[in-house]
């Protein structure tokens, strides 16, 4: 579905130089949600802008569906964007705060389908909307009006809007509420099954991917350090920083009553 | 021995044009010293209002201390003057935000900010007040701190600017710290260090620490006792051990279940429903009655708020049928 082979991303500032990205291969399969885990600084982000084709790497290739991405022509890559959907961390920046939820969905609806107009549109808004577990009457109304769980959903309806092929969600539970972020996560399991949804889902946050994701590769100055299935990974980690990343977890203990 | 902070049945009230806005009606608790006091709840539920009030960090107007004593000490903060409260801040009482960045000065060299509490409580500069300042960012895990003193705040990384608020709250060695989300912005791993810095603090200086949070780990993590409010109120306090293995108010069941590492893989994570209550238009019983699944909540009290009782030694919890009830499709957990 999407692969990633040999990626190499370096920045420079004056003398200096960081290698952001380091000889990275990834592969995410149709359908799955890939985890990826790091700390702020490993590189995670670059190569989401990578994938979004936002930053051209020094080296490597970005295949989506058996089309070389990186070798085509700009504009083609443009056209290729819609492909790829991002959801952030901070719903309250991503929105804007002067479109109504109508109007940011409608947008995202017609860079894909420009002929969609006037009923077709709104119906296709409100689909989108319970899609995403909000009532169609919400449409109207301005971001500020909701909560932050409501606003991350709105985000994945926008996300979802120019039926892209993949999603990646950069850190989309990490600035909300334990109570909000697990009716997210369920909301993005749902959409994994129900639409066939394929996701790069990054965070820094073990447990949560673990939980959410059928792969995991842990990322730690820009490279690839250990990857595999989630729950193999999660409970026999191989590597000394993939035990440190778990260990800093901190973990509720079992409830000994019925609760 | 008297509690060092003693807060009974503070009530802060908001007046805004939609009407008055309860965020904390009748909060009651208790940090003894050198003990670390967990409060936790979701957005909106009261828990740094709770906090500000105590150093006279609410807006007035809109904001209203309606009733209610904070006794530090013996001394009711409530009731204290600008001058009186400038005493405290920042001196037997310090307090740490989640985002470091907005509280410090983007313009001032650390060091600088570093030195003025210590100019202002002790009258202690130059020299002196400089080592001081550098023992300080020693003491939080900063290295080559003589060097990096010198520095700005954006030359320091997210869990070290961290740590620079958790030198500069602590400098002039408090009698509490007040710490409101200190590590919510932050990576687990930076998490864990500045968790671990905060404890070890604790544990050197004998300073007791208000910790709040919205998640129930860290708590079991980091603190002794912990009150859990929910809609303005304490719905649960209780010594933090027993609260985590015997969760007892519907609320903080939910909230323990909705922690994904209570849940196997491809099970739907329980969620609470719904959202937390206005503020201005609670009902007059029970406030989570709507958003009580895990209960069973046509028992939820209608006509009076409930009442906190002791269920057992020291675990507090609201006295309603309908949120102690255990639902008997959850009963497996």
């Amino acid at each position: 579905m999407l692969e990633l082979k040999n990626i190499r991303k370096s920045f420079h500032n004056g003398r200096e130089s960081v290698i952001a990205v380091d000889d990275v291969s990834l592969e995410i399969r149709q359908g799955e949600i890939h985890g990826l885990v790091g700390e702020s600084g490993c590189g995670k982000s670059t190569l989401s802008r990578i994938i979004m084709q936002l930053l051209l790497p020094d080296s490597g290739r970005v295949i989506l569906g058996g089309t070389q991405l990186s070798a085509l022509p700009r504009r083609r890559i443009r056209q290729h964007r819609l492909d790829f959907q991002m959801v952030f961390q901070d719903p309250y920046a991503s929105l804007n705060p002067r479109l109504t939820v109508f109007s940011t969905l409608a947008e995202a609806l017609q860079q894909r389908h420009p002929q969609l107009k006037s009923t077709a549109l709104r119906l296709r808004v409100g689909e989108l909307l319970e899609t995403v577990g909000l009532s169609q009457r919400l449409m109207q109304r301005y971001p500020h009006e909701f909560s932050g769980g409501q606003r991350q959903r709105i985000a994945i309806a926008r996300a979802l809007a120019p039926d892209p092929r993949i999603i990646i969600a950069d850190e989309p539970v990490s600035a909300l509420d334990v109570s909000i972020q697990s009716q997210i996560l369920n909301l993005l399991r749902h959409l994994q099954s129900d639409l066939g949804l394929t996701m790069l889902f990054i965070s820094h946050d073990l447990a949560v991917v673990r939980y959410l994701a059928d792969r995991i590769a842990v990322m730690h100055r820009g490279k690839i350090i250990e990857r595999g299935d989630a729950e193999e990974v999660f409970n026999h980690p191989r590597e000394t920083y993939t035990r440190q990343l778990l260990a800093a977890v901190p973990i509720l203990p079992a409830a000994a009553s019925q609760i | 021995m008297p509690s060092l902070l003693d807060i009974r049945d503070l009530k802060v009230h908001f007046h805004t044009r939609d009407g008055v806005v309860k965020a904390v009606d009748g909060v009651s608790l208790k940090v003894e010293a050198g003990e670390i006091a967990g409060i936790v709840g979701e957005s909106g539920s009261g828990k740094s209002v709770t906090a500000y009030s105590l150093l006279g960090l609410i807006p007035m107007p809109p904001g209203r201390i309606e009733g209610g004593r904070a006794l530090f000490q013996g001394t009711d903060l409530l009731r204290l003057g600008e001058r009186e409260l400038n005493t405290y801040r920042g001196r037997k009482i310090s307090m740490i935000f989640q985002d470091p960045m907005t509280s410090l000065n983007p313009y001032l060299r650390v060091s600088t900010q570093l030195v003025e509490p210590l100019a202002i409580h002790e009258k202690l500069r130059g020299k002196p007040a400089l080592h001081r300042a550098i023992g300080a960012l020693e003491q939080v895990g900063i290295e080559n701190a003589a060097a990096r003193i010198h520095e700005y705040p954006h030359e320091f990384s997210g869990g070290m600017r961290q740590r620079v608020m958790i030198a500069m709250a602590l400098i002039t060695k408090p009698d509490l710290l007040i710490a409101d989300e200190p590590t919510t912005a932050l990576d687990v791993t930076v998490q864990k260090q500045v968790l671990d810095v905060i404890r070890k603090l604790q544990r050197e200086t004998g300073t007791a620490v208000i910790f709040i949070t919205h998640d129930l780990a860290v708590v079991h993590e980091m603190c002794d006792t912990v009150s859990v409010l929910y809609a303005g109120r304490v719905v649960e306090s209780a010594p933090a051990s027993d609260l985590i293995r015997h969760p007892l108010h519907a609320y903080t069941r939910g909230l323990y279940r909705s922690n994904p590492s209570a849940h196997a893989k491809g099970e739907d994570l329980y969620t609470i429903p719904g959202l937390p209550p206005d503020l201005s238009r609670l009902p007059c019983g029970c406030a989570f009655r709507p958003r009580n699944t895990l209960g069973d909540a046509s028992l939820c009290l209608t006509d009076r708020p409930p009442e906190l009782i002791e269920a057992s030694p020291g675990h507090f919890v609201q006295n309603c049928p309908g949120c102690l009830a255990v639902h008997p499709s959850t009963a497996h957990a």
